[in-house]
């Protein structure tokens, strides 16, 4: 039995908390810093702006910056990806009185259907509840992301490109801000004639918002003791097509490619939105707690394509952006129990505020950053401190008592259902669907993606060959997303190099960029393997990170150029 | 010491650049940034600054509104001071027009060396600074490989096809950066952070003396009358195995005149 | 149509390039003049005759010794003026763009450069240019008189005619800021070959070698053919080869004439950097290298025999 937790990462949180170390005149002093500029951050962001666009005396309070967003991607929405079909519910919380029409949407969903697929067929079957669409609109995260930025800076924040946030600064038990990170180091670390070297950025109040699998939230996590209990992630690949005609309704299936036998373990399903008059997005989600170390998301969405139902979809066709993400998919189980911490809060993604079986999260994480704003709003009156015990807890109870917390229960346990394998899991997600979620009772367990046996089958046999039209490479994907990392550039990833054969092929075909190969020639199963690391590759879509590794922020503006992700 | 940078912003190399069928211009929707090649001048004005110890960058660029984030990223690099020229009269100018605009804006500063990069990225052609050159009446040395200053004077290696020229020309002049000049430099926290306050200015053609007849489509001399696709690359031809593939090869190729 | 050819020369050459373009433009028809700028040039005017030219403009002074282009662009604008050429041709170099640029603002002119063709269409010039890294082709034109044109390096061959050109000499007047810049060290011939920026010929190298080693059978053709070697990212991010030779999204961007593709899977990465060039040839063991979708000559085989074997056959035929 081998598995990827076998093999952890040289990776230590505590290498990423430090003091504060910079001079007064080189430190940089903001109000309230929000680390990520997407939805949950921006969220945070705009609700600040206004709350101090209100108080005039808070805001002087603050500072020259009072609200600043910093970005790791070349500008927001560089690193956003996602389906995307978005409830409007918090747009219309965030900005009252704003018609649908001008919020950044494609279109609204009219019709919508889910499909299971054989390898030549397709039945349509009844959408369950938790995915009917009506008065959701499908959009673009990465435009969404370029739009709220906008809205941002009218309401007088700060937002701050192509910076990484690399550490935590602690001192006195609290929170302090972050230190940004390096830019100007060569391969092996050495400071380049460019070298520019991070800054310390300090808050009364950080609000984390990096989205899936967030660096800084993990730190915070394992520093304050926030978690108990593990996430589990599924990788997304996602890409668009310029197409004479796009359907005239969403559509999800499920079935194949992905096999329903319990040993696989292979949940998820294929989405398939109408983006505007002229476009499709279509990807291919996948929970990363398969067993098959052949198994490649990327390439299940090459496969997809060749059914008969998708091609057509897609005839006539050209492919104009690809791209990959992990999405958290515990639900209410994997939350962190506490969500606030002296000094900081983590929102959206970071936090896992997704609701898979309505495959929804957009709306949630704008909600978080909303209470989360509201209450660093409360924590930055005069009279009030931000690192007390407690001083932050109202995001706390604020999140348990609003629509985040009672969507998820209900959902709990549709996702934990499938580790018995598709019947057996739809049976019991029905069961709870029905019930609202009070049946089966209590909450079902969920296993960390890394604790789950790999081993090399044979699934890649069945892979479709690139043909540049229909069926694409990894390479030229990673060039499609945008992504001219420097060759040079440092590695950002922590990974064991020297692992059983299984592990590394089960990174190999993970990996959607095609950031790690074996080297040398394929060994027996069983014998350790040396890994290789193209980093600059990397679209940063967290997939590693859930399966044994551990990525860190690399330098500022480094990765993809989402744009119609 | 006063250093004018001319500056202009391009697509995104990620960004689908397209001619608009419509306009037959260049379709500038979507992600731009500051042109790389621009930040190789922009480096230089900040190294000759940093150098003499004292001196004043100043950011010029021409390009519509939306365009100023680019031109707050110069600030953000280093630059003093940015002046932005825009004006929907200037859409569509050639190069002599464009010309026109930048020396008028670029006069204005009464500048002792002015820096230029050495392309545009999307559709020029290395042309600009002698363009400016010539109605500036003012020395130029372009495709700039290092940049020596004395006193009132530059010192240049020009790179050509044939090796590098050594050139020497007196302030004021213009120089055209190219890219082996110097690795450009991030902007530090502090600078993207401090690039709002720095003054900002936005011109347009009136406040320039501009007539309507010198800028923008009216005042152009080209045109662009239709778009094709690129001729295929014709039929390509295969060769297997080893044992005459070299001969084929060097048949191929001579048939061609390319040996 | 009135034409004027500007002509470069270097170290007593008329320079291919711009007779090329001479070529075209007495091709296309009607009376073609051209001008050679220099110090002890008069020599040269024959050769323009041969290529062409009815007449030949010789502009020979020592403020003209240097390759510098501003006093250029003064001999350029009293020729134009005076005798009324409506269409001045350049064929692009550091030099004459600069020129031509320069000859824009002062008449002021339009200029259209980077040409790959051109064309008389109705009674009117047209120039064709590639945009967008190649993937598009604009029509252009321009609005008035004169028209000025660069057209891209190489894109025409220089065809001998016979024919002898009248020469004339013209006195050389130069204003005071064109005189400014001054040349104290002229480039010559660099030794080790062309930087593959400016090469004719490339040959390139990729994972397929096996061992940076075997860069020396891709030296050993380039220099045969007078060409430069070039890298991919995979073998200079392995130390096998120099960052200066790298060819691709990350590297350089190229459009040599010959391309040789050796042991080079042909990723987009690498396609982006090249796939301007004129010729490709792509050699490599797997039949399903992505190279061989857009090589022009596709050789699957084993790069270690046939490499040298290009090698002797080209030196065989220079001698």
């Amino acid at each position: 039995m081998t598995r990827p937790a076998d093999f952890p990462p040289p990776f230590d949180w505590r290498e990423f908390v430090a003091e504060p170390t910079d001079p007064p005149d080189e430190r940089i002093d903001v109000g309230v810093l929000v680390v990520g500029a997407g939805p949950a951050g921006l969220s945070a962001a705009i609700r600040l702006g206004q709350l101090l666009e209100e108080q005039p005396d808070v805001r002087e309070r603050l500072g020259d910056v009072p609200v600043a967003v910093v970005e790791k991607g070349r500008a927001p929405g560089a690193h956003l990806l996602s389906g995307a079909v978005i409830n409007p519910r918090a747009f219309r919380e965030l900005f009252p009185g704003l018609h649908t029409e001008e919020m950044p949407f494609r279109g609204a969903v009219v019709r919508e259907g889910v499909y299971f697929l054989t390898p030549k067929r397709h039945l349509r079957v009844p959408a369950p509840p938790t995915m009917w669409n009506h008065n959701h609109y499908v959009a673009s995260i990465s435009e969404v992301g370029r739009w709220l930025a906008e809205r941002a800076e009218e309401v007088g924040v700060t937002i701050v490109p192509e910076t990484s946030a690399r550490t935590l600064l602690v001192g006195g038990g609290r929170v302090l801000g972050v230190r940004t990170g390096d830019r100007g180091r060569g391969k092996d670390g050495e400071e380049l004639p460019t070298f520019e070297p991070g800054s310390d950025l300090r808050a009364r109040v950080t609000i984390l918002a990096e989205g899936t699998q967030g660096h800084l939230a993990g730190v915070a996590s394992a520093r304050f003791g926030l978690a108990s209990r593990p996430q589990v992630y599924a990788l997304g690949v996602k890409e668009v097509w310029e197409v004479p005609r796009p359907p005239n309704r969403i559509m999800h299936t499920m079935g194949w490619p992905l096999r329903g036998g319990k040993q696989y373990r292979e949940f998820g399903g294929s989405f398939i939105y109408p983006l505007g008059e002229d476009k499709v997005a279509l990807g291919m989600v996948v929970g990363l707690d398969y067993t098959d170390a052949t198994l490649s998301v990327h390439d299940l969405l090459q496969e997809l394509k060749t059914h008969p139902f998708v091609h057509g979809i897609l005839a006539g066709g050209t492919r104009v952006a690809w791209g990959a993400k992990t999405i958290p998919e515990g639900g209410l189980q994997a939350l962190p129990d506490r969500l606030s911490f002296p000094g900081g809060m983590i929102v959206g993604d970071s936090a896992g505020f997704v609701n898979v079986p309505a495959l929804k999260g957009v709306h949630y994480a704008m909600k978080s950053g909303i209470l989360a704003a509201e209450t660093a709003f409360e924590a930055v009156r005069p009279g009030q401190t931000a690192w007390g015990p407690g001083s932050l807890e109202g995001y706390d109870e604020g999140v348990r008592g609003s629509y985040i917390w009672t969507d998820l229960h209900r959902m709990r346990n549709l996702r934990p259902a499938f580790k018995h394998g598709f019947t057996r899991g739809a049976l019991l997600a029905g069961l709870s669907l029905n019930t609202l979620g009070k049946l089966p009772p209590g909450t079902m367990e969920l296993e960390r993606d890394t604790d789950i046996s790999v081993t090399v089958g044979d699934r890649a046999r069945a892979y479709p060959t690139a043909d540049g039209e229909l069926v694409f490479d990894k390479l030229s994907s990673v060039y499609l997303s945008g992504n001219r990392t420097r060759d040079d550039a440092p590695s950002h990833i922590r990974v064991d190099r020297k692992v059983r054969r299984e592990v590394a092929e089960a990174w190999r075909h993970m990996c959607p960029a095609q950031v790690y190969e074996l080297a040398g020639e394929a060994s027996p199963a069983g014998n350790v393997v040396d890994v290789e690391v193209t980093a600059s590759n990397c679209v940063q879509c967290g997939a590693i990170s859930a399966k044994g590794g551990r990525l860190t922020p690399p330098e500022g503006g480094d990765g993809p150029e989402y744009a119609l992700m | 010491m006063r250093l004018a940078v001319c500056v202009k912003e391009v697509p995104e190399a990620s960004a689908r650049t397209r001619i608009d069928p419509g306009t037959l211009r260049l379709d500038r929707g979507g992600a731009a940034t500051l042109n790389p090649f621009d930040a190789h001048a922009l480096e230089e004005a900040l190294r000759i600054k940093e150098r003499t110890g004292e001196g004043e960058v100043v950011a010029v660029m021409m390009a519509p509104l939306p365009a100023a984030d680019s031109l707050r990223k110069a600030l953000a690099i280093g630059a003093d001071r940015a002046v932005h020229v825009a004006d929907d009269a200037l859409a569509g100018s050639d190069l002599v027009a464009t010309a026109r605009t930048l020396a008028k804006a670029v006069e204005r500063e009464e500048p002792d060396l002015i820096l230029l990069g050495q392309q545009g990225g999307d559709s020029d052609g290395a042309v600009l600074w002698s363009a400016l050159a010539d109605l500036l009446r003012l020395p130029v040395v372009s495709q700039a490989a290092s940049l020596e200053l004395a006193e009132g004077k530059v010192a240049v290696k020009r790179q050509t096809e044939y090796g590098y020229d050594l050139i020497e020309a007196p302030l004021p002049c213009i120089v055209a950066v190219s890219d082996a000049i110097n690795e450009p430099r991030y902007p530090s926290l502090k600078g993207i952070m401090g690039a709002k306050k720095k003054p900002h200015e936005t011109l347009n053609a009136a406040d320039l003396g501009l007539g309507a007849d010198e800028i923008g489509e009216a005042g152009s001399r080209t045109e662009v009358y239709a778009l094709a696709d690129p001729p295929s690359r014709g039929d390509s031809v295969r060769i297997e195995g080893d044992g005459a593939a070299a001969e084929k090869v060097v048949e191929y190729l001579t048939e061609r005149k390319l040996i | 149509m009135p034409t004027l050819v500007y002509l470069e020369d270097h170290e007593g050459e008329l320079v291919k390039g711009s007779l090329g373009v001479l070529t075209k433009a007495a091709q296309l028809g009607g009376d073609v003049a051209v001008v050679v700028c220099g110090s002890g040039v008069q020599g040269l005017a024959a050769q323009a005759g041969r290529y062409g030219a009815a007449r030949v403009y010789v502009a020979d002074d020592p403020a003209l010794v240097a390759p510098l282009p501003q006093p250029r662009v003064d001999v350029l604008e009293a020729l134009v003026r005076e005798r009324g050429f409506d269409t001045v041709l350049f064929g692009a170099s550091v030099l004459a763009t600069d020129v031509a640029a320069g000859l824009a603002a002062r008449l002021p002119a339009g200029l259209n450069w980077d040409l790959v063709d051109l064309e008389v269409r109705d009674g009117k010039l047209v120039g064709r240019r590639p945009a967008l890294q190649d993937s598009v082709y604009a029509d252009v034109g321009w609005k008035g008189e004169p028209r000025l044109a660069l057209v891209r390096s190489g894109t025409f061959e220089p065809v001998e005619g016979g024919g002898e050109a009248e020469v004339e000499e013209l006195a050389v007047e130069t204003q005071d800021f064109s005189r400014q810049a001054v040349m104290l060290e002229r480039a010559h011939a660099e030794s080790e070959g062309p930087s593959i920026e400016d090469a004719d010929v490339i040959v390139a190298g990729g994972r397929g070698l096996g061992s940076p080693d075997k860069f020396g059978l891709l030296e050993e053709l380039a220099q045969a053919l007078g060409g430069a070697v070039a890298a991919t990212r995979a073998v200079v991010d392995a130390g096998w080869y120099p960052y200066a030779t790298q060819v691709g999204q990350t590297g350089k961007t190229v459009s040599p004439k010959l391309y040789f593709a050796c042991g080079i899977s042909g990723a987009i990465q690498h396609k982006v950097g090249m796939q301007a060039s004129g010729t490709i040839v792509a050699i490599n063991k797997d039949p399903n290298a992505p190279i061989f979708e857009y090589a022009d000559v596709g050789v699957v085989g084993d790069l270690h025999q046939i490499v040298p074997k290009l090698t002797e056959l080209v030196r065989e035929r220079r001698t």
